[in-house]
This record gives C-alpha cells, structure tokens and sequence, in this order.
C-alpha cells in the first residue's frame, strides 16, 4: 500500500494571493509623511543623546540603542490605538515607546535611574512600562515577551475589548522555543495578535545566517498556519502599508498573523558592543543608501515640503531631546526607601 | 558655542582607557556617526562616533595616551550655531532628598481567620481547592483556569473536576503540553488585568516554565515602580508522590520561596487549602500555591459558608509545652502523628504549621520557641538550602536566648528520591525520625 515518502511542499510564500499579499505601500497625506519624519527624527536624536548620555556616565548597565529601526516602530505602531491596542517587546523597547507617544522626559529619566523615571529608576533601559498607553515592556529575557504579549492578545480576546496585541522580538529571538508554543497557542485560540519580527541581521555578534536554519523569517509560522508578510522595514510608509493590512487581518478575528520587518541596526548591540563582526563599510553603505528617515525626506521633498519646514521640526525635536537629558541630568535619584517599596502590592 | 568631547565610557565598567587613534584633526568638519577616534578598553577597541555636528575646534589629549579618565575632556567642537543641544555638563552628584515618609500601606488582603465553632463538613483537600476555585470564579469574571487536561479531562488529579460544566471552556482552558509558554501566556494576562489560575500538573514540570515564574511574574511590578500588577495564582501538587521516581518528586518550596515579589503558600489540611486558595485569587500579587497529591484525598472538617484565610500567617495546629515541631504541608500530618506518640512519652509538643512559606510568619515561631525553648524542623524535602534551614537561621538571629538545644531538622536523605520501594521509605521523612530528634532535643 505504501506510496512511498510525502514529501511536503515547500511552504507557500504566507497567503499569496489573499488580502494580505496585497499589502501596498501607504500613500500618507503630507502631514502624515511630516508625523512620520517627526516621530523618526525624535528617536533617532534621544537615542543619539542616550549614547552620549552613557558615554558620560549618566546612563550605565545595558542601553541598547535602536538607530536604523525607527521605520519599524514607527510605521507600525502609527496604525495602533495607544491605550486600546497592546504592545509589548525585548530590551531595545525606548523606540517603541516613543513611538507610542510616551513622554521623552520620563524615559531619559529612567534612563538615568532617577525617581521621575517612569518605573521610578527601579527598571533602567531594559524595564519600561506605561500601562496607561498599554506598553507593556520592556523585558530582558530573549523570547520573554512572546508569550506573554499572547496572554496580552488572549486578555483582548477574553474581555472583547476590540484590542489588538503587537509583540516585537528579535531575529535571535525567533530561534527561542517559547516563541513556538507561544504561536501554537496563538493559532489554536485565534488570539488577536501581530508577531513582529525585526529582523535587523544580527543577534548581538551572530549574522542570521550563522543561527538560523530559515533567514526567511516571516515563514517561521507555517507550521502553525500562521501566515507571515515580509516587508521592508527602512521604508515607513511600506511598513505602515502592511501594518494596516495585518491589523484588519487580526482584528477580523482571524487569529495571529506574523510579520519580518527588514531592518539594520546602525550602532552596536548595546553601548559596550565594539561590533567587530561587521565592517565599517557594511554599516555606511545603508546608512547611505536606505537610511528611513532620508526615504521619507524625499518623500516630503516629492510632495514639495521645504528645507525650511524640516529645519523647524529638527529645531524643535532638538529642543525635545536637550529637555529630556536636562530633565534627567537634574532630577534626584530614588529616596532610599524606595528600595523596599513595590515589592508586592498588598500587605500580608 | 565649544561643545565639549569627553572620554567616553564604553562598558559598563569602564573606568579609563587609552586613546589609540584619532581619526579627525582640528578644522576636520563631522557630521554624526563619523568616528572620532579609536578607544581601547581592557577588553576591546572601540570606536568613538561623534553625536553633534561641527567643527574639530581642539585636540586635547594626544593619540597613545594611556589611562585617560572616563569624562576627561579629549577635544572641542565648535557646533552649527543653532539652538539645541547645550554641551553636555559633566555628571554631578544628584542630592537624595530626605527620604519622605512611606507611602500608606493598602488594606491587608484577607479577611479575619474563619469563625471558629461554627458548623462544619467533612471534605477531601481535592474537593476544598476546586470549590474555591469555583467560588472564586462565580464572583470574579476575570477568574479563570488553565493547564494541561484541566478542562474535558477534570484535572489529572482531579482538582478541576465539574469547572468546565459550570464555567464552560472561555474559562475552563486545556493547553497543549507547553509548561514554558501558558505560564508566560498566563503571567502575560495577568498583567492585561485578568487573574489566571495556571495549574501545573505537577509543579516538576513548572521548571520549564520557572523563567516567567521568577523573571516575569515576580520581578515586574518593582522594575516598573509599581505599574505592572501580576495577579496570577500558579497552582498544583508539590513534592514526592508514592514512588514516581526522581524527577517526579521534588519539593520546590524552598526554591520559590528564596524570591522576593512572590507569595508562596503550602496548605496541609481541607480548610486552609481552601481558605488559602481564595486568598490567593483574591491577592493582587502573584502567588505559588503548592499542594500535594499524597494529601488530595485526606478528609478534614472544613467549616461551611465563606472561608478565606489570612496569608502570611502560620498556625498552631497542637498547643503544647516542651517542644515545637514546625513543619509545612505533608510534614504537618507526620509532625501531629509524632505528637500523639510523643504524648504517651511524657513528652507535650506543640505542632506550628507555617501554611504560608513567604512570607514567613517569624512571630509565629519565635513566640512559640519563646515559651518551649525547643526546636525540630520538619520537611519532606532535602535539607540543604531549605525551609528548614530559613527557620534555624531565624531562631539564630532572632531567638538565640530562648534556646536550651540547637534546633534540629527532620528533612529527607539528601539524594535523587529512589524508585524501589524500601529505598524511597529509606530516603523521606517519617514519624520514627520525627520522634528521635525530639527526643535528642529534649534530652531524653
Ligand atoms: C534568554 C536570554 N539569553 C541570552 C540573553 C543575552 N542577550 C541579550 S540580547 C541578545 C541578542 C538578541 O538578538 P535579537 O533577538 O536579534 O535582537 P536584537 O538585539 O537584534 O534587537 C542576547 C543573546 C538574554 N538576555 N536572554
Ligand atoms: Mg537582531
């Protein structure tokens, strides 16, 4: 009877020919495109004066810096309801919150381990949280927050209340084996949920390749029906094309949906990375050429929006950028006391 | 306006470091991302990347320099002009404000112990964990409960029998066999604002899943300063069975309990296991409830109507004068039977049952050593690192003048739990060994 070995076809590029093969690059009106240069701009200065910020001292432990990712971020979360849709991801979380309009001055602080930090200097850089915006972190542990962004997504699903989860992690994160019975479960339970990959090519000092048996990321769901899109995450009004087709998709009801946003990350892993598993050149070659905010300088440029407009937003992203780091410069840090609090929430 | 360079720090631990290289000299015009300078560190070089825009207005320190302080200003850069970025002042010693009284305690969580003398049922532990489980989720929509056959199949134990008839499966949940991910799944709608009953099938297997135990569950609501609630209960039996073998028995009490940001709790009879789990549920912090399946079918009188009891308070079980016995969980039933012997001896123990393992009831235990001056620890569990040795180092620290005799622990052997049936009777506790160390205790 035997017919010999089934052999199993290659998986299909996700949904070809459905809704979400038809992810189209996203045509922004001006001020769209001018909110878009504004959001990038403002992370990719904090970050900037956060590396400058450590060098002196101000900042120490882990900083992870997300220069190069902000298309991703940006351009996805811009199609999400702070304070309704959920997000949560790894350490590399200052972006996203900003991103998610959380405010610059409460994250440098944070930074700096002061008391008007927004975990009150208790987290530092890898451990933010605003549950009013619903940014959920913030976490250390490599793969951690895919499955708890699923019980985010299964709490949407559970109260009905309309929201989607976005959990971001990285290409090392992907090779974790909670991020499988994460997407198992998120499949089977048709949880609202939007798996991002930012695929950024390297884990620490490790290229994808040298980890990964699939680089095509955005098929590591196949095997749970997760259908997966791939998309160029240097280019925002791309990534927001795609954004706003995967949360029709799974705000639909029609469970999980994963996403590889291409990306680079311009600095090291974190401030004390000297990067020697990549040339220099490797680096400036997409600086050069498909850096996201210079993409979407053009874009404005298409659209006839001036020098002088954009000189005015970087003057005022500047000014932003120099309050956050005064503000965290010169705010004290915790009260001793503070040691001891927030350890449980009741008395026992 | 001169904008300051400074030797930068380039690790975490970074204290000074030799300026190998410059790659720019004065009157070179940078941009942001071009690198300044080659910087080694005692473990790597690194390459310094300038952040402003400008002018190379000066070069202070020399290429080859060794030892430059972090902070040390290396060299000058004139700026655009425009408004923006101040040169950036080097870190000053921030004040600490005197520390302002604490912030007002909330309410303590649990209701008063349960009325005693009221009227009361017989019922097995099994039957007292799944009605508070039930109880609970009748009052609280956002109670629910999920594990591996907790629902079609009524619990491999059958803690969770009937919940999925009443409940139905939105609230009644059977996971794959995925111990990693539910618990992160469940600590993650936890902190959505749902309160999630996990219930690990035996806590062997929450080793898996021990990273979002400790590292999510635990830790998150004082890394965001308090933002991050986790009311989760992880629940189910703990401990050795009847001959399952090493990696199927294992008391993990004292592993859980070494951790700050958890509650861990560790019934022994139908009324606290009950009384207990509802205040787990209820609690706003996230909780490890260990059971044990040898106790499962244990019949207790528990009292009838609303039970739930305090946590963080332990019990005196026996009242007694010449000696304390404390003990948690399963050891609690051996600590009474050695009582009742010790009794036709002459000898008057007092049984304390911690119940709650953290936090632990210090009070509870010192006062009774107060009165007895004598001490046995009991736990079916290895003696090394555990609960026994927590409560030595606190009649140590804090009860050293009421002691006549060291404290003595009563644990298992200190081995992998064996198979055969007389080695595993060799390797747990039990009443003879209780007995023989209260009497050393008690010099008799
Ligand atoms: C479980 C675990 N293992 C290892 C680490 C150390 N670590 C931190 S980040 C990282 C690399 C992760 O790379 P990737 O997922 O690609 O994210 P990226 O840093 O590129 O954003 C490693 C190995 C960790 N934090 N947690
Ligand atoms: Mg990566």
């Amino acid at each position: 009877m035997a017919k010999g070995p089934i052999l199993a076809k290659a998986p299909a590029k996700a949904s070809e020919g459905s809704a979400l093969a038809q992810a189209k690059r996203y045509k922004a009106s001006q001020d769209e495109l001018l909110r878009f240069y504004r959001d990038m701009l403002l992370i990719r200065r904090f970050e900037e004066r956060a590396g400058q910020l450590y060098g002196l001292g101000f900042i120490g432990g882990f900083c992870h810096l997300y220069i190069g990712q902000e298309a991703v971020a940006v351009g996805l979360q811009s199609a999400l309801t702070p304070g309704k849709d959920s997000v949560i991801t790894g350490y590399r979380d200052h972006g996203h919150m900003l991103a998610y309009g959380i405010d610059p001055k409460v994250i440098m602080a944070e930074l700096t381990g002061r008391a008007a930090g927004i975990s009150l200097g208790k987290g530092g850089s890898m451990h933010m949280f605003s549950t009013e915006h619903r940014f959920y972190g913030g976490h250390g542990i490599v793969g951690a927050q895919v499955p708890l962004g699923t019980g985010l997504a299964f709490g949407h699903k559970y109260s009905g209340d309309g929201g989607v989860c976005m959990a971001y992690f990285g290409d090392g994160a992907a090779n974790q084996g909670q991020v499988y019975e994460a997407f198992n479960m998120a499949a089977l339970w048709k949880l609202p949920i939007i798996f991002v990959i930012e695929n950024n090519g390297y884990a620490m000092g490790t290229k994808v390749d040298r980890s990964s048996a699939e680089t095509d990321f955005h098929l590591r769901g196949t095997a749970f029906r997760i259908p997966g899109i791939q998309v160029n995450g240097m280019d925002v009004l791309e990534v927001r094309g795609a954004a706003n087709v995967a949360v029709d998709y799974v705000r639909g009801g029609n469970g999980p949906l994963l996403m590889e946003l291409k990306t680079y990350r311009y600095r090291g892993h974190s401030m004390s990375d000297p990067a020697k598993y990549r040339s220099r050149e490797e680096v400036q070659d997409v600086r050069e050429k498909s850096d996201a905010i210079e993409a979407v300088k053009r874009d404005l440029a298409a659209v006839g929006v001036d020098e002088e407009a954009l000189k005015a937003i970087d003057k005022e992203i500047r000014q932003i950028v120099a309050e956050a780091a005064d503000f965290a410069e010169s705010s004290p840090e915790p009260a001793p006391h503070e040691l001891y609090t927030d350890v449980l929430v009741g008395t026992y | 306006m001169a904008i300051e360079l400074k030797m930068p720090a380039l690790s975490p631990t970074m204290e000074e470091g030799t300026l190998a290289k410059w790659l720019v000299k004065t009157g070179d015009v940078v941009k942001s991302g071009d690198i300044l300078a080659e910087i080694e560190t005692d473990k790597a070089t690194m390459e310094f990347e300038a952040v402003d825009e400008g002018t190379i207005a000066e070069i202070l320190v020399p290429e080859g320099s060794e030892g430059v302080r972090v902070g040390t200003v290396i060299a000058t850069i004139t700026g655009e002009g425009d408004a923006g970025a101040p040169a950036a002042k080097a870190p000053a010693p921030v004040p600490v404000p005197p520390p302002a009284s604490p912030r007002p305690a909330p309410p303590a969580s649990a209701a008063p112990e349960a009325p005693s003398g009221g009227p009361t049922a017989k019922m097995t532990v099994r039957e007292a964990l799944r009605d508070a489980m039930a109880e609970e989720m009748r009052a609280d929509d956002r109670v629910f409960v999920m594990g591996e056959e907790v629902a079609e199949y009524q619990g491999a134990y059958k803690v969770t029998q009937g919940l999925l008839e009443e409940f139905g499966p939105r609230r009644v949940i059977d996971t794959p066999i995925t111990e990693y991910g539910f618990a992160g799944i469940g600590t993650g709608a936890a902190m959505g604002g749902l309160r999630p009953i996990v219930e690990f099938m035996t806590f062997n297997f929450a080793m898996q899943a021990i990273d979002h135990i400790i590292n999510s569950a635990a830790k998150t609501n004082y890394m965001s300063g308090g933002q991050m609630r986790c009311p989760i209960v992880f629940r189910g039996p703990n401990g050795a069975a009847s001959r399952v073998g090493a990696q199927h028995s294992q008391n993990y009490a004292p592993w859980y309990a070494s951790v700050p940001g958890l509650i861990v709790i560790a019934p022994y009879d139908a009324a606290d296991a009950k009384g207990l789990l509802r205040a787990a549920i209820q609690s706003p912090d996230p909780v490890v409830f260990l059971e044990n399946e040898l106790v499962y079918g244990r019949s207790f009188e528990v009292p009838v109507g609303d039970i739930v009891l305090p946590i963080g308070k332990a019990r005196t079980v026996r009242a007694g004068t010449d000696v304390t016995i404390v003990s948690y969980s399963i050891g609690v039933g051996l600590s009474l039977e050695a009582a009742e012997q010790l009794a036709s001896e002459g000898i008057d123990a007092e049984v304390i049952d911690l119940r709650t393992l953290r936090p632990l009831d210090k009070t509870a235990v010192l006062e009774s050593l107060a009165r007895t001056n004598r001490m046995v620890v009991v736990e079916e569990g290895w003696p090394t690192c555990s609960i026994a040795t927590e409560i030595i180092a606190i009649c140590m620290e804090d009860g050293f003048d009421d002691l006549d005799a060291p404290v003595a622990r009563v644990c298992d052997e200190d081995v992998p739990l064996p198979y055969a049936a007389n080695l595993e009777k060799l390797a747990i506790v039990d009443v003879p060994r209780i007995v023989a160390a209260v009497r050393r205790t008690c010099n008799r």
